[in-house]
């Protein structure tokens, strides 16, 4: 396939997939925009009225950063893991099988389709999160890096799941046991310099407490990690992750017998 | 030129079945082939390594002279598949699909869906176009997955059981469509249970059973094998037993139908002047089984692994 094909095969699969989720937008959209909300109500304004300040700031400011960052943290990966799953379930997936159109044009569709989910409820949140607080962009640059990043990460963790299931209760495995509780842990809600040290050396090993520290530096300018360090970190995550989907998608592991 | 070359395929699943023992197979370009064999005999894992679906486990495939291996992109455009089973999404519109196919091959949208309006008109789903595909009957399914196939207009267009579950109107709809491409050029690859699709439409046939390549040769060439051929006949009066006739094995199926086994040294000629003189009025007659049936049926039981032994 010449470059030219390759760009219009990507842009087919883009658009195929932006069109799936915003089909079924109260499957997709909506929750988020809900979940959030309540969010911000019980945590931002009832308790977090008694709470007070945290890092400086009031605690539905604090929060906020984090929040956004989960609801692009679940709908990158949501997205990739069910409509590939879906894909392979309901065998369309032959419909790309037989095409020409190589493996890394494949991800790369899928990938973006995710990103673009997870990046557009993470609008919808920002926007939802402005009529309960006050927020300006601290670092434009590291801010929406953190985010492409971070889509990108977990659009291929969500991809490199579906590859492996094989029924519908392995896409929900991860996302359960996984996901929710490194999010929950992940100083979305508190800052690690709170926790006991022992807690505090094991929430370093998560990595979303990096992701949820570099968006909430580029927002609100503080963080319990250090940025660059935490950037740099999640880019080798995307490149290796990318490597790994890649050469599953090449040889045709859970997809071709 | 040859439209598909396999040379030596072998395809063992990893459970240890091995479904393709080194199949050699041409396939010439403007051909109407016909893939044939019982279930199992590995058909559809032949095809499933052309269109890409099934890694081979050995061997070579070419398509159009380029190679499944080294000239993978070049060789993919050349084909247009339809599979046995439905594998679109369900709940993508009919017309969405048939564009994003097109997509999946490098077309530019504004030709992909000119495209995809002249197949869908041409297989007369123009009219169901905005409906989501679950909404379509079994047939119009079918019809969807050639529109689909057709659309990045490929060399060779490869069919697996095309017309199952299809009403008999249905089914010559889509033989007379297929033809039609046929004759435009297209060489068309069918793999049926129908043998009398098969023998009313395709020009070369190869049956193919336990892996191996059994038979490989034209029509034509294979129902001159057919050493026995057996007819019905159904009779103005109703006789009681079965006429002794020299040369033809004849049996009585009820009072007024007799069954009779003609050699392929024997007339009809020599039957009816025999009939005739011994007073039995033949009012119809017809084939007891298609010719091609007749005869699939005996290859394969040829080559039963026993026999294959032996």
């Amino acid at each position: 396939m010449s470059a030219r094909e390759q760009w219009v095969a990507f842009l087919t699969l883009v658009t195929k997939e932006i069109r799936r989720f915003t089909r079924i937008w109260p499957q997709t959209l909506l929750p988020p925009a809900i979940t959030m909300t309540l969010y911000f109500v019980i945590f931002g304004n009832l308790i977090g009225s008694r709470i007070g300040d945290m890092g400086g700031f009031d605690y539905m400011q604090y929060i906020v950063p984090g929040l956004i960052m989960m609801s692009v943290i679940q709908n990158s990966y949501g997205n990739v893991v069910s409509s590939f799953f879906s894909t392979k379930f309901q065998h369309s997936i032959e419909e790309m099988l037989v095409s020409p159109m190589p493996s890394h044009v494949i991800l790369n569709g899928y990938i973006v389709g995710g990103m673009v989910r997870g990046m557009l409820v993470g609008l919808i949140v920002s926007l939802l999160s402005l009529f309960f607080t006050h927020l300006s962009m601290q670092h434009v640059f590291i801010t929406i890096t953190v985010v492409i990043l971070t889509a990108a990460l977990f659009a291929l963790g969500g991809f490199i799941n579906a590859i492996f299931a094989n029924k519908f209760d392995d896409i929900s495995i991860v996302p359960t046991f996984i996901l929710t509780p490194l999010t929950y842990l992940g100083g979305v809600f508190y800052s690690i310099d709170l926790l006991p040290e022992f807690w505090r050396a094991v929430s370093l090993a998560n990595p979303i407490v990096y992701m949820v520290n570099a968006f909430r530096y580029g927002v609100l300018g503080v963080s319990d990690v250090n940025v660059y360090a935490s950037l740099g970190a999640i880019l080798a995550f995307v490149i290796a992750f990318y490597l790994f989907a890649l050469w599953l998608l090449h040889r045709g592991t859970g997809i071709r017998h | 030129m040859s439209a598909l070359t396999i040379r030596n395929l072998t395809k063992t699943y990893a459970n240890g079945v091995q479904a393709l023992k080194g199949i050699d197979l041409d396939v010439k370009k403007g051909d109407f082939f016909a893939l044939l064999g019982p279930n199992g005999a590995g058909k559809s894992t032949t095809i499933g390594v052309i269109s890409s679906l099934v890694n081979k486990s050995g061997g070579d495939v070419s398509i159009f002279g380029y190679s499944l291996d080294t000239q993978r992109s070049l060789a993919k455009k050349q084909i247009g598949v339809v599979p046995q089973e439905f594998n679109f999404n369900q709940f993508e519109k009919v017309f969405d699909i048939v564009v994003t196919q097109a997509g999946f091959y490098g077309i530019p949208a504004p030709l992909a869906r000119e495209r995809a309006e002249k197949y869908l008109r041409q297989l007369g789903l123009w009219d169901k176009r905005d409906k989501q595909s679950r909404t379509l009957s079994g047939g119009m399914k079918r019809r969807l997955m050639i529109a689909r196939a057709l659309v990045h207009e490929p060399e060779l267009l490869i069919l697996d059981e095309p017309t199952a579950g299809v009403d008999i109107e249905l089914r010559r709809s889509m033989w007379d469509f297929l033809t039609k491409l046929n004759a435009e050029g297209k060489t068309i690859i069918l793999t049926t249970h129908y043998l009398e699709e098969a023998e009313s439409l395709c020009r070369h046939i190869a049956i193919i059973d336990h892996g191996i390549i059994a038979e490989n040769t034209d029509m034509k060439s294979l129902l001159e094998q057919l050493q026995v051929e057996t007819f019905i006949l159904d009779l103005a009066r109703p006789v009681s037993e079965a006429p002794q006739l020299e040369g033809f094995q004849v049996s009585l199926r009820d009072a007024k139908t007799l069954e009779v086994a003609v050699p392929k040294s024997e007339s009809l000629n020599t039957l009816f002047v025999e009939l005739a003189r011994l007073d039995f009025d033949v009012m119809s007659m017809r084939n007891k089984a298609n010719r091609l049936e007749e005869l699939f049926v005996r290859l394969v039981e040829q080559n039963l692994p026993g026999e294959q032994a032996s």
